[in-house]
């Protein structure tokens, strides 16, 4: 089980969370997107092999949605950061 | 030491407390302990702990036990337990016993209290740290303590400090990321035979370690060689220790060895009084170290010492117990029988590697140890003892058994507990596999109770020499949690039976148990399902129900629909974006139904949300939806439009629904309600009214989700009860009835109302559902609605929900229920399906049987027929009662 650190709670364990996929996936302009662009927001994930910035909801808890570095390989959590704040730098 | 009696087999034995129960039998001359599963080849004990493949039994007293090895048994008075050939039986009684669990930080977590764990752990606690040191076996010390060996005192002394937490009997079953593990710690089968419900019998250990040590040891390695599995044949180590706990039943002994250890166990054994007839070493030539540490003391006492060759056979008595085993010299090719009690076998340690390999730790293979080992590159982990290899002086061959033909292959057992053989090696090979994971799966090596503990490194070893590779390249060991078998209950803890899953009930519920309704679970919920009068059944329940809501006035407790109160100046804005229809042109005082699609455009929850204020709403969600519709919400306000001033509160518990519904349904709340306005004109549909029911403050919304004239009744939750007892007695003039979830189903299905959930599983559009009516045209955006637009979605030949109306006119058609075009009405299948039965009932209203169904292009099939196996029906709109919608107003 993943000990995931929640920026405003601290370190908890996974089952409190609950995962939202990528960090990076932006809505698009509803109107402008084309067929293409939309399904890609809508069914298209990336699934690196390696550090990946993702988003977790600590449903458990505070209830807020927070972004962190996740190496998905050895599961080691690199930073958190807060919706609509800069990314940090990708872990190395 | 004092005696305990327990019964094994049906016999009253005598044993010592402390003993576990392989000691105890063996003391009493069982050797003989059971027939293997598949080919009734007579066994006895051969290990000394959880690697045991051989001695299972079944525990019947106390909280019994289906498959336990006797080996980890400790016995106490009054146990009962019986051998097994082949699985054990569940008791079929409650296991009254206490199950507990308990959670743990620490610095650093100690697997294993052998001499390196200890030195670990002590290393740690004079740190400073924080640590946890578990170890599975009754006793501390490991190998030191199986060998009587004195265990230095400041390791022991280390263990009593403040920051460290010892446990024995306390078995490591898996070990997760991030410094996870969970541990099952005995607490009281070795104390007595009864259960135990005061102190818990088992506690669950749930513990996240900064840093973890793996000091688990390992396991001594039997041969492979013809007739290797008799009572009598025992690993080394095993063979040694009994004897020096005091089994006597063993006068002469043959060492077969591959190591150093043999040499060791020979000793042990001299010592304790058993003649050590030979000690046979298939290793040619000793390196100076072990010629002085292994061969030399062992010379000195005057046993026998044959090098360069190992046991290629055993013979025994006609009960299958061992008399004798052959050896050859594979240089000369001579043979030699020796007569023997005891064939101690030391085939090399195999460390015990499944801990690391959980956590995607690989095992390496040292050719110099005869092992796979494991070496932690992990910051976080790390592996000491055995378990890496600290071991080296054995100076092991690696030798996994002699060459065997084929007769003799098929009584060359690798796994004793699914009796495989060297020939089922063979086959496997010769079926064209290497790889560890096709022979497993082809041979069932490594499958059985115990996991492959003996088998496993054997098994890597035999193939490498059928193929001519190295065992690693045969692949890799991978092990699956749990170490051991563990009762279900141990992992359940307390959350049994009624503590299993959290039961919501509302306020009116204890009123529905009274009345005996049965309930229906729906999510966490218990809501009642039907309210059977005396001699009545569902159907004829349901019938009744139903006729009061269409004719007269029926009751529901609607308590458990989801509610999230809503408020802030964009809160109007922000359902524009979540409902497919517009809410931001709603009066203060009304409500409206609405639907949400997710981004892919298909419908995610629906219900009726109310304008409170100006800034204020309440939305209601479906019963099972109601926490999914809240995160939801939540998502989008934090991550998408934070600028959105809006707040969401959950406000479900807080308050409770009674709905009145029917023609006579008006009557009632003007008797509840005296002072208020409920005419036609004056209370409009859709409409909120506040005032008092029944002397309890109330919201009144005219809301119907059954076509009927109807309203719901809000109070807070503590008048829940109250309310619907006074709906009760005053709606007695009027018959009001109580109605459950099925006819409320029934009800709703009549007017071609959807449930999502049931008309949905997450692939139609609201269109697809024939709401394109609640679409806007009108919003620049929603969430879903360029979806629509995808050429998937937007094409005119997707499943569509319809009506279906039996041919049959009283057959209700399972739900569920595919079915196909009419040609091929009693066809054998397969044939192409076109569609399927999302909800069917009996209906009274309309006298007949009806259904709703998606089905492929199904608007364009209307008036077509269908058939579900020899029945048929017709395809129709989707609404059954009621089409002009003038029942609502009464």
């Amino acid at each position: 089980m993943l000990h995931i650190p929640c920026p405003y709670c601290g370190p908890r364990d996974e089952t409190e969370f609950h995962y939202g996929a990528g960090a990076n996936i932006f809505y698009p302009d509803p109107a402008s997107a084309t067929d293409e662009e939309w399904s890609k927001f809508v069914f298209i994930r990336e699934n690196p092999k390696g550090w990946h910035a993702e988003r977790w909801v600590h449903s458990a808890g505070c209830r807020r949605w927070f972004n962190v570095w996740r190496n998905t390989i050895t599961h080691e959590f690199g930073p958190t950061y807060k919706p609509f704040t800069e990314q940090p730098k990708r872990p190395v | 030491m004092s005696n305990v009696t327990f019964k094994f087999d049906g016999v009253d034995y005598v044993g010592q407390a402390g003993d576990s129960l392989a000691t105890a039998l063996l003391r009493n001359g069982v050797l003989h302990f059971t027939d293997s599963t598949y080919r009734d080849r007579p066994r006895g004990i051969m290990s000394l702990w959880i690697d045991e493949p051989n001695a299972l039994v079944n525990i019947d007293s106390g909280a019994g036990e289906p498959m336990v090895q006797a080996t980890t048994v400790e016995i106490t008075d009054g146990l009962v337990a019986r051998s097994l050939s082949g699985i054990g039986d569940l008791p079929d009684t409650r296991d009254l016993s206490r199950y507990d669990r308990a959670y743990r930080y620490a610095d650093v977590l100690v697997v294993g209290a052998g001499l390196a764990g200890l030195a670990e752990a002590k290393k740690y606690a004079d740190q400073g740290k924080t640590v946890i040191i578990m170890d599975d076996k009754p006793e501390v010390g490991g190998h030191a303590q199986q060998c009587g060996e004195t265990i230095p005192p400041e390791l022991l002394s280390a263990l009593t400090r403040k920051n460290v937490l010892h446990l024995q009997r306390t078995t490591v079953i898996g070990t997760y990321d991030q410094g996870y593990a969970v541990a099952v710690e005995r607490r009281t089968d070795h104390i007595n035979s009864k259960v135990s419900t005061d102190v818990a019998r088992i506690r669950t250990w749930h513990v996240r370690a900064e840093h973890t040590v793996l000091a688990t040891g390992a396991f001594q390695r039997p041969l492979v060689f013809a007739n290797n599995d008799r009572p009598g044949i025992m690993l080394s180590h095993a063979g040694a220790t009994y004897v020096e706990r005091g089994v006597t039943m063993f006068k002469t002994a043959v060492v077969i060895t591959v190591d150093n250890q043999g040499y060791t166990d020979a000793i042990r054994l001299h010592k304790s009084g058993v003649r050590v007839l030979a000690i046979v070493d298939v290793r040619k030539k000793l390196s100076k170290a072990s010629n002085k540490s292994a061969r030399k003391p062992a010379a000195k006492l005057g046993i026998r010492i044959i090098k360069g060759a190992t046991a290629l056979d055993t013979n025994g008595t006609l009960d299958g117990i061992l008399s004798s085993v052959v050896i050859n010299d594979p240089k000369s090719g001579l043979r030699e029988t020796i007569s023997t009690d005891l064939l101690a076998i030391s085939g090399g340690w195999t460390p015990t590697v499944h801990l690391a390999t959980y956590i995607g730790i690989k095992p390496t293979w040292s050719k110099k140890r005869a092992a796979f080992i494991v070496r932690s590159k992990v910051k976080s982990i790390s592996t000491v003892g055995m378990l890496a290899g600290d071991f080296e002086e054995y100076e092991p061959a690696v030798f996994f058994g002699p060459k065997l033909d084929d007769t003799q292959g098929l009584v060359a057992y690798v796994d004793h507990q699914r009796d495989a053989t060297l020939r089922d090696l063979r086959r496997a090979v010769g079926a064209g596999m290497i790889s560890i994971e096709h022979v497993k799966r082809y041979t069932a090596i490594g499958t059985a109770h115990d996991q492959g503990k003996t088998s496993g490194t054997l098994t890597m070893g035999l193939i490498g020499n059928l193929v001519g590779l190295e065992p690693d390249e045969i692949g890799s060991l991978t092990f699956r949690p749990p170490y051991i078998a563990v009762p279900f209950a141990a992992l359940a803890g307390r959350e049994r039976g009624l503590h299993t899953e959290p039961i919501r009930t509302t306020s009116i519920h204890p009123w529905h148990v009274a009345a005996g309704a049965p309930m229906e679970d729906v999510g966490q919920w218990k809501r009642p399902w039907f309210f059977p009068k005396p001699g009545e059944d569902l159907h004829s329940a349901v019938l009744r129900e139903c006729r009061a809501a269409r004719n007269g006035v029926a009751v529901m407790d609607a308590s458990t629909l989801g509610k999230i109160d809503i408020q802030g100046k964009d809160a109007g804005a922000f359902l524009d974006q979540v409902y497919t229809n517009m809410f931001s042109t709603l009066k203060v005082g009304m409500s409206r139904y609405g639907l949400m699609c997710g981004v892919d455009g298909m419908v995610f929850d629906d219900g009726v949300t109310t304008r409170l204020g100006e800034n204020h709403w309440l939305m209601t969600t479906t019963t099972g939806g109601a926490a999914k519709v809240m995160d939801w919400l939540e998502e989008w306000l934090q991550t998408e439009w934070p600028h959105l001033e809006v707040f969401c509160t959950s406000v479900t518990e807080q308050i409770a629904t009674v709905a009145i519904v029917g023609p006579k349904s008006r009557e009632l709340l003007a008797l509840l309600s005296p002072s208020l306005e409920v005419s036609k004109e004056g209370f409009a549909f859709m409409e909120n009214k506040y005032g008092d029911v029944a002397g309890i403050p109330a919201r009144i919304a005219r809301i119907s989700f059954s076509g009927e004239l109807a309203y719901e009744i809000n109070v807070c939750a503590w008048y829940g009860l109250e309310l619907w007892n006074k709906v009760m007695e005053l709606g007695a003039a009027l018959d009001v009835t109580p109605y459950g979830t099925e006819s409320l189903h029934v009800l709703r299905a009549e007017k071609g109302f959807v449930i999502v959930g049931q008309e949905t599983d997450g692939t139609q559009t609201p269109q697809d559902l024939d709401m394109d009516w609640i679409v806007s045209k009108k919003k620049d955006d929603f969430i879903g609605k360029r979806s629509f637009n995808r050429a998937d979605t937007s094409r005119s030949d997707r499943h569509q929900l319809v009506g279906l109306l039996p041919e049959t006119w009283e057959y209700v058609i399972p739900e569920g229920s595919y079915f196909a075009e009419v040609q091929h009405k009693g066809a054998t299948p397969p044939i192409p399906h076109i569609g399927y039965v999302t909800s069917s009932y009996f209906s009274g209203e309309l006298n007949r049987s009806f259904a709703l169904a998606l089905v492929h292009n199904g608007r364009a099939r209307i008036g077509e027929r269908v058939a579900i196996g020899n029945e048929t029906a017709v395809i129709t709109e989707p609404i059954f009662v009621d089409k002009e919608n003038v029942r609502r107003d009464g």
